[in-house]
């Protein structure tokens, strides 16, 4: 089922609702703030929302200084161009000098459709992984983002939010205690676990199901921060299923299937499939036909889990 | 132009240079030229312009400094340590394994640095981000923002003037430290950046071209600034890259150099 609202537009209301008792919070954009939805916040809050154009390099370097006079600012821009087009800025004006700077990246990967191959960032999770004191998240659904945005406004530090902005498939009606550095658990399975994020994780709680039915016990967890990743909900799902494939809309290279088998092979190594883009650059399309095109269906999640249930039963 | 050389700011940007000289010689190598290319101007900053608190370095009303040319940090340490933010004898620790003196500026590790910079263009963006906070705020804080004439070369510089002048940061003053030359060679034969004044201009900026080894004129060019409203300013400063040290003067040689314990002793002027 789709959620009932687009994601940024509850980006843009948890924002405004926690400005009003935050007046530290700004809000940037390079000359997208009508695709980030941000058009409500620059008319309430004028004084602290700036467009500074077409200049993402500028707009993060503006963010650094605006951070270490206290601002809290979130820096908004489509995926590849907040973060593959400013990385050098990212590394040094916030990551190195550890600035309270947010990223917002838009139309994660395949969900910049038919923007196509340049707008689509299959390696942005990579580039911000790679930096220090960089915090990546990225929640599935609204219910998700309505959660976890006093966290992520109250986290000091230097924050990337990979933010798919239209209606997500609804995964939780509402979440109760979140935490932005632990994964969920959606369920238990004994043969394997498919650990998932972003728009993967209706799909994979759609292929448990689908599964289920072949008399196949599938779990499914949740993982919203990338990094740091939550190692718990890793290590226990391989010890209680001995089998994990990952799920995600981004490369297979340094994305969630890379944190999640750095995991494995240093604390209890177990078969792994991934299903995720495999070494391509994007092209343009809807987002079921990229899925196909990609390899990031429901179905491949199937195939996903059949292949490392099999790799398990040859390791015995 | 008459320079008078025992004027205090004059005498206090002699000390920055000396002790920069010094500071660079006893560890045997670095970024010399463009260090003491900005005497006079972090003379006039910290020695008259900038409203700052060495006992209180992280103050919310202070004055904002970002060396943007983050290599020149030997110098920025010199000035730093003659306004007391930390005792002279840490200069020794420069680029030393573990010193808090790194060779380009880092604002976590080092009292009284304002802003990391190194990689440069992005400390221009930085203190336009600084400005606007002052705006936002309605502090009546000053960010002075020293940029190299080869950090012009980096688009960043022309994006975050752009802004600058679009959002009428008044309470930005960068200071231009055009000594003409890079690591490679001569500015304007590798990328020639100039007409300097004419672009800041066209870019919406208040314009100053002085002479940049006076600390005095540079100062009063600075409370002339202060009283412009709507545009930020530029003071270009014409200066000589490795100024005052005898054997590199004038030489694109001394960007980054090595010296003697003879030759940085021949250099300290009394």
């Amino acid at each position: 089922m789709t959620d009932e609202r687009e994601m940024r537009q509850v980006y843009t209301e948890k924002l405004m609702e926690l400005a009003e008792k935050d007046d530290s919070i700004c809000v940037l954009e390079a000359d997208l703030m009508k695709s980030t939805g941000t058009a409500p916040f620059f008319e309430k809050y004028p004084e602290r929302s700036f467009d500074v154009g077409i200049a993402e390099a500028n707009m993060i370097g503006v963010a650094a200084g605006l951070a270490s006079c206290g601002k809290k600012p979130f820096c908004a821009s489509f995926t590849p161009f907040i973060t593959r087009r400013c990385f050098d800025q990212i590394a040094i004006s916030v990551c190195y000098s550890n600035l309270n700077v947010k990223l917002i990246g838009t139309d994660p990967s395949i969900m910049a459709e038919i923007n196509g191959g340049t707008h689509m960032s299959m390696e942005d999770i990579g580039i911000m992984r790679s930096l220090a004191n960089m915090v990546i998240f990225e929640p599935c659904d609204s219910a998700m983002l309505s959660a976890s945005m006093e966290q992520v406004v109250n986290y000091k530090g230097p924050l990337y939010l990979r933010l798919f902005r239209k209606k997500a498939e609804k995964v939780f009606d509402k979440i109760d205690n979140f935490d932005l550095f632990k994964g969920i658990e959606i369920s238990k399975g004994k043969d394997c676990t498919i650990i998932a994020s972003g728009i993967m994780v209706a799909r994979a709680i759609n292929a448990a199901k689908t599964l289920k039915k072949e008399g196949i016990s599938v779990g499914v967890s949740e993982i919203h921060t990338i990094k740091p990743i939550d190692k718990d909900i890793i290590i226990s799902a391989a010890k209680r299923s001995g089998a994990i494939v990952t799920a995600e809309n981004h490369s297979i290279y340094n994305g969630l299937s890379s944190a999640v088998s750095e995991v494995l092979s240093e604390h209890f190594p177990v078969p792994l499939s991934r299903v995720g883009i495999n070494d391509r650059f994007g092209e343009v399309g809807k987002a079921q036909y990229l899925s196909e095109v990609f390899h990031i269906t429901e179905n491949d999640i199937c195939d996903a889990v059949k292949d490392c249930i099999k790799k398990k039963k040859a390791k015995k | 132009m008459k320079v008078n050389e025992n004027s205090y700011l004059n005498t206090q940007a002699k000390k920055i240079r000396n002790l920069t000289i010094e500071t660079i010689g006893k560890f045997g190598v670095g970024h010399l030229g463009g260090s003491v290319s900005i005497a006079e101007a972090l003379s006039a900053i910290y020695f008259d312009a900038a409203n700052v608190d060495p006992k209180n370095p992280k103050w919310s009303e202070r004055d904002r400094i970002v060396l943007s040319k983050g290599h020149a940090g030997s110098a920025l340490y010199c000035a730093l340590a003659l306004k007391g933010y930390f005792d002279i004898s840490l200069l020794d620790t420069l680029n030393r394994n573990g010193t808090t003196l790194p060779s380009h500026c880092d604002m976590n590790k080092t009292t009284g640095v304002d802003m990391t910079a190194g990689s440069l263009g992005q400390g221009l963006s930085a203190a336009v981000g600084m400005a606007l906070a002052g705006k936002i705020d309605k502090k009546d804080y000053t960010v002075y923002c020293i940029i190299g004439d080869g950090e012009c070369q980096e688009g960043q510089i022309w994006e975050a003037s752009m802004f600058a002048a679009s959002r009428k940061l008044d309470n930005l003053i960068v200071l231009l430290d055009n000594n003409k030359m890079q690591i490679d060679g001569l500015t304007k034969d590798i990328n020639n950046i100039e007409p300097l004044d004419e672009k800041f201009k066209s870019f919406g900026f208040n314009v100053y071209s002085i002479y940049g080894h006076d600390a005095d004129l540079i100062a009063k060019t600075i409370k002339k600034a202060k009283k412009v409203s709507g545009k930020p300013t530029v003071i270009i400063l014409d200066t000589v890259k490795g100024k005052g040290v005898h054997f590199c003067e004038g030489q694109v040689s001394s960007h980054s150099i090595t010296m003697t314990e003879e030759m940085w002793k021949s250099a300290i002027k009394e």
